[in-house]
């Protein structure tokens, strides 16, 4: 265990039947870190994260959270904890000062005393403070329910795919507001299945079916890709990735909007070879670049090596 | 590698409209959830319908199914008249949702069965449908699996396979690809162009900015209004944007 750690996980397994649902699993995180979970449904995160709450109990393997053991302290950690669940879980028939104003009361708090940490979010939503909860829209639900896990001043936040159906608006607006509790020096733990939001935190866990396939700073998961990698763009992209799959030395092809990553084991892929065959099979307006891998070019070169 | 993508890019739109909508206003109480809509979809067209949260689009995918009314407005969908054939509509298109629109304690055949008999198939053709969906699909080995045990991937392909059963004219996807791994997602993005390929209209909505630019047009709607309607470069290009997903924030920011 790292000095500094906040949250600490090892050989952590955890069962439903048959089911592995976690396997094996092993990181640490450190205080004051914004550290992602990156993986479809599916993937364990929210299991993890209902471990990590003293929620569920794990099959075998250790975790605690800021030095307490999740199984023998879960009261000390319920304490320290906000979490954030994926599914909404506030009162939907209490307004929305109400539902603050009781996870405020559970805590032995209030929420004058902690006002100044849900401000930023909480003021976005308290024109509608006397609103039901489950009359909210979905961007409003997703700040109160995040202002509930914050009132009792948590050292460490659980935010169990917040983004999920959120729109890219609000998504860009919520990593800020994340950005910002980093910098009150909270520790954040959050899940998501939005590959693109991997860049916004310090360190990643990339996840599929219960396996931790990398852990690292986004930049070293870009650099450890392990293929040279071309976008390819032609008129036709659907035409375009059949052609592409048939050419020779392709690893993968995949469409990324209107182009295609192309990855080669080669390293020293010819462009213009390459052009020449696609131009021979009658694309047009074929334009090929050589480009860094994204964390889903990543995400799924390690999903083939694990199969 | 599925054959279709072999095949030219979307050959099959036409110039036939498959979904008309004129001035379509829908109002809870003073709130104007839909602000005279105004928009064409044609035969055979993946139409990408974005937005952000709360800008309506729920609001008119139920008005475009035969759900709800509108407050006023001139709607046609699959050639019937939105208010005096509800049910004709209903009959003409095929939905999935993100919330999976199949039964967890049913096994696969059940469920396609189920969905078969809803739509007034008869059980020879229920029967030989789901035997090619098993083969097309590859999960002959699931056929009597309940679908709470099949992998997520599974459960979305035979979702959209169900959903577009009884031949529609059109299918409406709602957020179809949420919570899927990148490979699966590109997978089901394969599935949606066959079904485009056979005269299927396409009618989706997502979250996913990169699977906006698989659209052959994308409208984005904000705060109740259509901001934006043309094809994914157009888009770009009007708005000085290198992807859809700029182009979206810019608009809904604005």
């Amino acid at each position: 265990m790292t000095p500094a750690a906040s949250v600490h996980v090892e050989q952590l397994t955890k069962r439903f039947g048959e089911t592995l649902a976690l396997d094996n699993i092993s990181f640490d995180v450190s205080r004051g870190e914004l550290f992602g979970f990156i993986g479809p449904d599916g993937a364990g995160k929210t299991t993890l994260f209902r471990i990590l709450t003293t929620l569920l109990l794990a099959t075998t393997g250790t975790c605690s959270v800021e030095g307490f053991d999740v199984v023998k302290d879960y009261k000390k950690i319920r304490n320290i904890a906000g979490y954030m669940p994926g599914k909404f879980s506030l009162y939907q028939d209490l307004t929305v000062e109400e539902n603050l104003n009781f996870f405020a009361t559970i805590f032995g708090t209030t929420i004058r005393e902690n006002y100044h940490l849900v401000r930023e979010i909480y003021q976005q939503i308290e024109p509608f403070k006397n609103r039901k909860a489950g009359k909210l829209s979905g961007g409003m639900k997703q700040k109160l329910a995040l202002s509930c896990a914050m009132i009792h001043k948590p050292d460490v936040l659980f935010l169990d795919e917040p983004t999920t159906g959120v729109d890219a608006v609000s998504r860009l607006e919520f990593w800020e507001m994340l950005k910002r509790l980093k910098e009150a020096g909270i520790t954040i733990l959050v899940s998501t299945p939005y590959m693109d939001e991997a860049s916004l935190c310090d360190r990643v866990a990339l996840m599929q079916n219960g396996h931790i396939m990398t852990i690292s700073t986004p930049r070293e998961v870009i650099r450890n890709y392990p293929l040279s990698l071309l976008s390819v763009k032609a008129g036709d992209i659907y035409n375009l990735l059949g052609e592409l799959r048939k050419y020779p030395g392709v690893h993968s092809v995949y469409a990324f909007g209107q182009t295609a990553h192309v990855s080669f084991r080669n390293r020293e892929v010819e462009k213009d070879i390459l052009s020449g065959f696609l131009k021979k099979n009658k694309h047009e307006s074929v334009e090929i670049m050589p480009i860094e891998a994204t964390i889903e070019d990543c995400f799924m070169e390690l999903m083939n090596n694990n199969h | 590698m599925p054959h279709w993508l072999y095949s030219p890019g979307n050959m099959t739109v036409t110039s036939e409209n498959i979904i008309t909508v004129k001035n379509l206003v829908k109002k809870f109480g003073s709130f104007v959830a839909n602000d005279r809509l105004t928009f064409e979809v044609k035969k055979g067209e993946i139409f990408g319908f974005l937005g952000a949260n709360g800008a309506g689009k729920t609001t008119a995918i139920k008005i475009l199914c035969g759900l709800s009314y509108p407050t006023s407005g001139e709607l046609s969908v699959a050639g019937f008249d939105i208010y005096t054939q509800r049910e004709k509509v209903k009959q003409n298109i095929g939905y999935m949702s993100q919330r999976f629109s199949l039964y967890d304690d049913l096994t696969v055949y059940e469920n396609i069965r189920f969905y078969g008999g809803i739509y007034g198939l008869l059980k020879k053709e229920i029967d030989s449908r789901a035997h090619s969906l098993m083969l097309q699909l590859g999960f002959e080995s699931a056929r009597n699996k309940l679908i709470r045990d099949i992998p997520l991937g599974w459960k979305q392909k035979l979702a959209f396979s169900v959903a577009i059963l009884h031949n529609p004219k059109i299918v409406f996807l709602d957020e179809p690809t949420g919570g899927v791994d990148p490979i699966t997602r590109r997978q089901f993005w394969d599935m949606i162009y066959e079904a485009a390929h056979t005269g299927i209209t396409v009618f989706v909505t997502t979250h996913y900015m990169d699977e906006a630019e698989y659209c052959d047009r994308v409208s984005i709607m904000v705060e109740g209004r259509i901001a934006a309607l043309d094809t994914p470069d157009n888009l770009k290009q009007q708005f000085d944007a290198p992807s859809m997903n700029e182009v979206f924030i810019k608009l809904a920011r604005a």
